[in-house]
């Protein structure tokens, strides 16, 4: 039997924008992850023949849920044994309405918006850090284990076990489903930032591999902060990353060549930068940094910002970027904040002093084996005309990086040098 | 409901080094913990330190004693810079609510491990 190709097209949509709500609602039936996206799945597996006999609902999200839902009650029911073996697996506080069994699609507004149960308890802190992007890729962007497995290059037997244990942990030591009380929300919300931010580096500069940007990355990162932005409107650390994210990733289109070359941030090309990014990009950063004091998201996205819209490199407000990272460097003293900074410093005073801002940055072990160190020395050097010195630090940069494009911009680089001294 | 454990663990060095006046205050500070969480906390010891331990060991590990049971040596079971040096068991909601009592515990030479009791029925 073939799908109806608008079918398939729906069901995928649906699949994106829907599969967080759905599987949202469906845990607070089920109180059981593994139940609750076994549930999730089928419906979905559902929708593809229903839609295609009796049309595309109108709600397809509301279908779903229903769907979902109405098949975990029907196990529940069915299987005394299986409720059970699964005592509250997830502690909820029902507090808000919670509908009927029966609620039909028409109803669809009537369930309760969960997701941020879901956000909170897939990036609880009590969970290593690799098990929260896992379950976030996993449980709000419905990636198959294999997928999962596929975006951080990892085994999908390696993968199954890392959710498995993680999932087991939330049960075991029970880890609640529920939104944060006011006190915590603050740090718990910077956790779950931080895994959304770390899911769009890791797509943006992709540590290994052949393509700079892992764009099935990018976007789930660009999807996720979107929807943190409707459900924590007011959250200027929320409004912060989505900037920061929309900002960078304007530039996508200009950081390979045709060839797939990397194009530094110097020499793209910024007319076909996404204007509509940038705009929406820097209302956002106007809002977050209205909180005093401006977060570390807040502060990047500015930075960001300063280069949207910079008419070119030559005119970028250094003074503006290197006094933004006095700012980050501040509540965010990290030797790569500190390394970027010193980058800007050389742009704002001259590799000399940038320069200087970098070797005093050598010792830190953070960035022993981080080739974008070594990189900016040899870029600072190469303006020194210090060929011989840049020719190293080239060399070292290229040790130090196993993505194919950025290897072939180094090359390139080393190869402008011209050829070693014979002496 | 449920329980948790929370392991208070310590460099044992810096214990002994403390002048009486600190272990006096972190004392006091135990006896204010307690005071203030005593809806939460089911019981709790500190414990004598490593050097007043005896280990079991059924693994042969220890050697073999020619008796076939397990060996019994002196010492912690586990060698490690921070050694276990009391406990609290506590009830709990959830993680959550374990984890703001145990914020509280004073552990001023490590920290605390929270885990959760395993029911076997």
């Amino acid at each position: 039997m073939t799908t109806d190709p608008a079918v398939a097209a729906a069901v995928a949509d649906a699949h994106r924008r829907e599969w967080a709500f759905v599987l949202a609602a469906t845990a607070r039936v089920t109180r059981d992850l593994d139940l609750a996206e076994e549930c999730v799945q089928d419906a979905y597996a559902k929708a593809l023949t229903v839609w295609g006999e009796r049309g595309i609902p109108h709600r397809p999200g509301a279908w779903l849920t229903t769907t979902a839902r109405n098949r975990a009650l029907d196990e529940l029911r069915r299987n005394a044994t299986l409720r059970r073996t699964l005592p509250q697996l997830l502690a909820t506080d029902d507090t808000s309405p919670e509908p009927g069994p029966g609620a039909d699609e028409d109803a669809a507004d009537d369930y309760p918006d969960d997701r941020l149960r879901l956000i909170f308890t897939c990036c609880h802190p009590a969970l290593t850090e690799e098990a929260r992007i896992a379950l976030t890729l996993r449980l709000l962007c419905g990636l198959t284990t294999a997928e999962v497995a596929h975006a951080f290059l990892t085994g999908e037997t390696a993968m199954a076990a890392r959710i498995t244990r993680a999932k087991r942990k939330i049960s075991t030591a029970r880890i609640p489903y529920r939104v944060p009380p006011a006190e915590e929300l603050p740090e718990r919300i910077d956790a779950v930032l931080t895994v959304v931010h770390l899911l769009f580096t890791t797509g943006h500069t992709a540590p290994v591999g052949d393509d700079l940007i892992r764009r099935d990355l990018v976007e789930r990162a660009l999807d996720l902060a979107r929807m943190l932005r409707t459900l924590l409107p007011e959250d200027a650390g929320v409004a912060g990353l989505l900037a920061l994210i929309l900002l960078t990733d304007a530039r996508r289109e200009t950081r390979s060549g045709e060839d797939g070359r990397m194009v530094l941030l110097a020499e793209q090309d910024r007319t076909r930068w996404d204007r509509a990014a940038i705009a929406e990009g820097i209302t956002l950063v106007r809002e977050a940094l209205v909180r005093r004091p401006p977060g570390r998201f807040a502060l990047m996205a500015a930075i960001a910002a300063v280069h949207a819209e910079a008419p070119s490199w030559q005119e970028t407000d250094w003074r503006e970027v290197v006094a933004l990272y006095d700012l980050l460097v501040q509540i965010w003293p990290s030797p790569v904040v500190a390394l970027n900074r010193a980058v800007a410093v050389g742009f704002a005073d001259g590799p000399a002093t940038g320069l200087a801002e970098l070797d005093a940055l050598a010792a830190e072990p953070q960035l022993a084996g981080y080739g974008y160190l070594a990189a900016t020395r040899a870029d600072f050097l190469r303006r020194l005309g210090r060929v011989t010195d840049a020719r190293l630090a080239y060399e070292e940069a290229l040790l130090l990086t196993e993505n194919t494009v950025e290897r072939d911009f180094l090359t390139g680089r080393l190869r402008e040098l011209g050829p070693p001294d014979a002496r | 409901m449920a329980q948790y454990l929370i392991l208070i663990y310590g460099d044992e060095t810096s214990w002994a080094a403390a002048p009486p006046e600190v272990v006096e205050r972190v004392h006091a500070e135990h006896r204010a913990f307690q005071a203030r969480n005593a809806g939460a906390v089911l019981g709790g010891n500190a414990l004598h330190r490593t050097d007043t331990a005896t280990s079991l060991r059924s693994d042969g590990s220890g050697g073999d004693n020619g008796a076939g049971g397990p060996t019994v040596t002196d010492g912690p079971f586990a060698e490690t810079k921070e050694a276990l040096g009391g406990y609290y068991l506590v009830e709990a909601t959830d993680l959550d609510e374990a984890i703001a009592v145990a914020r509280q515990v004073p552990a001023p030479f490590g920290g605390v491990e929270v885990r959760p009791i395993r029911v076997i029925d």
